[in-house]
């Protein structure tokens, strides 16, 4: 029999980025014995490539902004299909999220006056993103970091967890190893967060880190948490394509935020001709006006490189499906031509070095060749709005891993925020609950033993190489259920999937068990492979297009699907698909979410 | 494509050697690649830490051909694939095992380190061209590339009475905040060990964040030092006037948070 160590916690918060550290912090002070698992070290979380910046209704450089336009701006800019409490909760409290970070020692960039920038970004009405030049991600995560270790965070570095334990219907902890010694650790907790969070690993073409394969969403799902909008994958217009090693690295949303603008092959503005109906009005309709925009000019309206993610994404590909690509096969971003050297330096730093570096390219010179990358999930574990909590008594999901805050389709800069917001709110329900619970948390034994031996079946096996595996897996999703979608290519991936689940259920592991890639991408597999199929699944149900999820055979919203989330459930007979309706919208909320935009150009 | 040889790397914290693998080569490519291609094609087992794969995090810093980098920038193009290119983990952490090392001692040094330490009231307004040099060292990914080439490190191996420039820049953004008020001053001297950088600048060369460690955060904390405890005008007029440490903005001086 494995031996194994056990540590015993109120709360363990899964993942260390944005929101596992936030809802760590919350958790603590609210006095509870806290926990942090970590698959890298600390202050290496995906939430370290944010760039950017975080959105919130701080109101320091347009006083015309409020949570009521930021409410609107985030729904509109989800297809309507967000929790709009979430949303509310959200947009409420993310400013007091945003100056808390610099009264625990976060140096945003400063307005003339002395108080934290905003920059401008896509589909926010007004500039919104507190950034630090392109490396707000980093910003927040040292900060977090900062401040969970002056409260004394317990962290468990480079440990992955194998499965959640459950004792009757609650959750009871998790089974994991720390990846440098394949030591087994046995977590008992009172309660659970998970903050692990995304899954870009699914598909070939990333700006996600090794961690996104997507780890908490199956964990929940297998003990019986329900995911929902799992169909939602936002594909960033804006990936670096070449070098071909570098493909999907992103390029921050800020170069266009900073004035950059998106051109095909024949030096056009294209996104000119790719308003959609929706955001009819809104944008400036020739050059001319969005160069004043850029020049500051308040009478004139946003230039369209400003619209949303999925809107431009897909703008890009159709320029280069109708034979108007860059010659590495996407759009050419241009802010050299619209900003001095220097301003771009200041403002673009990282933006500058990575190009310098790993493409020989000076973007202060030239242009740079871009093209959409898998970047970020919408959908996932489904919560309380309020609370965080799952379905599952115990279990919390917060961050990108949870569900409903941005509906079809994120903003940039809402994630970071989002982060912090529900971050807090998981840790302080969590931390709630666990006081609530008389008795210590239970782990059952033989559950505990049999998991382990699972784990470690690949050394056994002698079966497929993981790292082919996993690049069979990452293929089919990227060209079956990628940025567009049809029936025929949805339904031969979710064949490829049942074929490819027993292979990688006897992936191989050669060499022994301390830091070992090779077993730790065995096991990851076996989670990837289910949330694969949830996306699948997912995209199938929703027969027409809204936000990240693009159908050629549906390829206009329908105001049925309007109405409905699809709710992705674990049944005896595998995974299932509900439709269940949207929660109602108060009124007096509609009207806000609804409003036209008078006030919000110029000032007018 | 052409073939290039690479000698990676393959021990524990027992001993082990150099190992001998066929890469092909992609334009464009990185190290990191490399090293992922050996992973995938001849040795799945071969350890390595990675996150980002693009200079954000600082997780993949290694030794290649002697030199301290991040796998993730260092083109092969740079380097001179006519010979065999060498990658072995970084030298002043101990070997987990291949190309990854135990970090952790980093982990335990900045927990030593007084955190931020605002003044109770204050209306958090600050000029950009005062934060300009606490967002140069705020720049930090925590790669201890700096920590790995320092000599004090790696030579003397001074894990006790030194913290390294990592640390040294990390209480150059405390000290610089234009809003803290604490006073790292006498740590620096002494479980600090300040005294022991010489200047060499070979942290400042090998910064993949090209943060100037030296000139701007090392020297001029020597230099606070320097005034508070060896400056023997200063030192008279202390014995003058009394012995306040130095001005603290706020009146709460140092805040209750260590």
């Amino acid at each position: 029999m494995e031996s194994y160590q056990i540590y015993d916690y109120d709360v363990l918060v899964v993942g260390a980025g944005g929101s596992g550290l936030r809802a760590a912090i919350a958790a603590m002070e609210k006095g509870a014995k806290v926990g942090v698992v970590s698959k890298s070290l600390l202050g290496k979380a995906h939430t370290v490539m944010a760039e950017g910046g975080v959105a919130a209704a701080l109101r320091n450089v347009r006083s015309e902004d409020s949570w009521q336009v930021h409410f609107r701006d985030t729904l509109k800019g989800g297809g309507m299909l967000n929790n709009w409490k979430m949303v509310q909760n959200y947009t409420q409290e993310a400013p007091d999220r945003v100056l808390e970070l610099e009264q625990w020692g976060a140096v945003f960039d400063r307005t003339p006056d002395g108080r934290i920038n905003q920059r401008n970004f896509g589909g926010h009405t007004y500039p919104r993103l507190a950034h630090v030049g392109d490396r707000t991600g980093l910003e927040m995560i040292r900060t977090l970091q900062d401040h969970a270790v002056k409260l004394g965070l317990n962290v468990h570095m480079e440990t992955t967890l194998y499965r959640l334990l459950t004792d009757g219907d609650k959750v009871a902890g998790a089974v994991g190893f720390h990846r440098n010694t394949g030591q087994f650790l046995v977590f008992r907790a009172k309660a659970v967060i998970l903050a692990t969070g995304g899954l870009g690993k699914l598909y070939q073409i990333t700006s996600n880190s090794w961690e996104c394969t997507g780890d908490g969403f199956a964990l929940a799902s297998m003990v019986g948490a329900d995911l929902i909008d799992m169909e939602f994958i936002q594909f960033h217009p804006t990936g670096m394509i070449w070098p071909t090693g570098v493909m999907g690295l992103l390029v921050t949303e800020g170069v266009r935020g900073e004035g950059g603008v998106l051109k095909n092959s024949e030096g056009k503005r294209f996104m000119f001709d790719n308003v959609p109906d929706r955001y009819k009005g809104e944008f400036a309709e020739t050059e001319e006006e969005a160069d004043r925009w850029l020049n500051g000019d308040r009478s004139a309206r946003r230039p369209p490189e400003l619209l949303t993610r999925d809107v431009v994404a897909r703008a890009i590909r159709k320029e280069v499906n109708e034979g108007r690509g860059s010659p590495h096969g996407g759009a050419f971003l241009d802010i050299a031509s619209r900003r001095s050297p220097d301003y771009i330096k200041k403002k673009l730093p990282s933006m500058y070095h990575q190009f310098m570096k790993l493409a020989n390219l000076d973007i202060t010179k030239e242009s740079m060749e871009v093209g959409p990358t898998c970047h970020y999930m919408m959908g996932g574990i489904r919560v309380d709005p309020d609370t965080q909590r799952t379905n599952v008594s115990g279990l919390y999901a917060a961050g990108e891993v949870a569900a409903g805050l941005h509906g079809a389709n994120r903003l940039g800069g809402n994630s970071l925020s989002d982060l912090l917001v529900f971050g807090r709110r998981a840790g302080l329900s969590a931390a709630e609950y666990a006081g609530s619970q008389p008795e210590a948390a239970k782990t059952d034994e033989s559950q505990v033993n049999a998991l382990i031996a699972e784990a470690l079946e690949p050394f056994k096996s002698g079966g497929e190489n993981p790292f082919a595996l996993m690049q069979e897996l990452r293929t089919g999703m990227q060209k079956n259920a990628g940025i567009m979608r049809v029936e025929e290519e949805l339904k031969a991936e979710l064949e490829i999937l049942a074929a490819l689940k027993p292979r990688i259920w006897k992936a191989g592991a050669t060499g022994g068990r301390e830091y070992n890639p090779g077993w730790h991408t065995a096991l990851d597999l076996r989670l990837m492979v289910e949330v694969a199929e949830a996306v699948v699944l997912a995209a199938q149900a929703r027969k027409e297009s809204r936000g990240g999820h693009a159908r050629l055979d549906f390829p206009d919203p329908d105001p049925t699907f309007a109405k409905l989330n699809h709710i992705v459930r674990r049944t005896s007979q595998g995974l299932t698909v509900v439709t269940e309706p949207l929660p109602e919208m108060p009124a007096e909320l509609r009207t806000i979410a609804e409003a036209k935009l008078v006030t919000a150009q110029g000032g007018s | 494509m052409s073939t290039v040889q690479f000698k990676v790397f393959r021990g524990d914290k027992s001993g082990g050697a150099l190992q001998e693998y066929p890469v092909e080569a992609q334009e464009g490519m990185v190290v990191l690649d490399a090293i992922h291609q050996i992973q995938a094609k001849h040795a799945p087992d071969l350890a390595c830490r990675w996150n980002c794969k693009a200079g954000k995090c600082g997780s993949c810093g290694a030794e290649v051909n002697g030199k301290p980098k991040l796998m993730c920038m260092t083109r092969l193009d740079e380097l001179d694939i006519s010979q065999p290119v060498t990658v072995r983990p970084m030298r002043t952490f101990p070997v987990i095992r291949d190309l990854a090392t135990d970090v952790s001692w980093n982990y335990e040094v900045n927990k030593r380190i007084t955190p931020f330490s605002p003044p109770p009231n204050t209306d958090w307004r600050m000029q950009q061209e005062d934060v300009d040099r606490v967002q140069e060292f705020r720049k930090c990914i925590e790669c201890f590339l700096c920590q790995n080439v320092c000599h004090v490190l790696r030579e003397h191996d001074e894990k006790t009475g030194f913290i390294g420039p990592r640390f040294l820049v990390r209480v150059a953004s405390l000290e610089m905040h234009p809003l803290d008020t604490a006073n790292r001053l006498p740590m620096l001297k002494d479980a600090g060990g300040i005294g022991y950088c010489n200047i060499t600048k070979c942290c400042t060369e090998v910064c993949p964040e090209e943060i100037h460690i030296t000139d701007n955060a090392i020297i001029p904390l020597k230099e606070r030092v320097v005034d508070e405890y060896y400056d023997p005008i200063l030192a008279f007029f202390r014995r003058l006037f009394g012995t306040k440490k130095r001005p603290v903005s706020g009146a709460g001086g140092q805040a209750a948070d260590d």
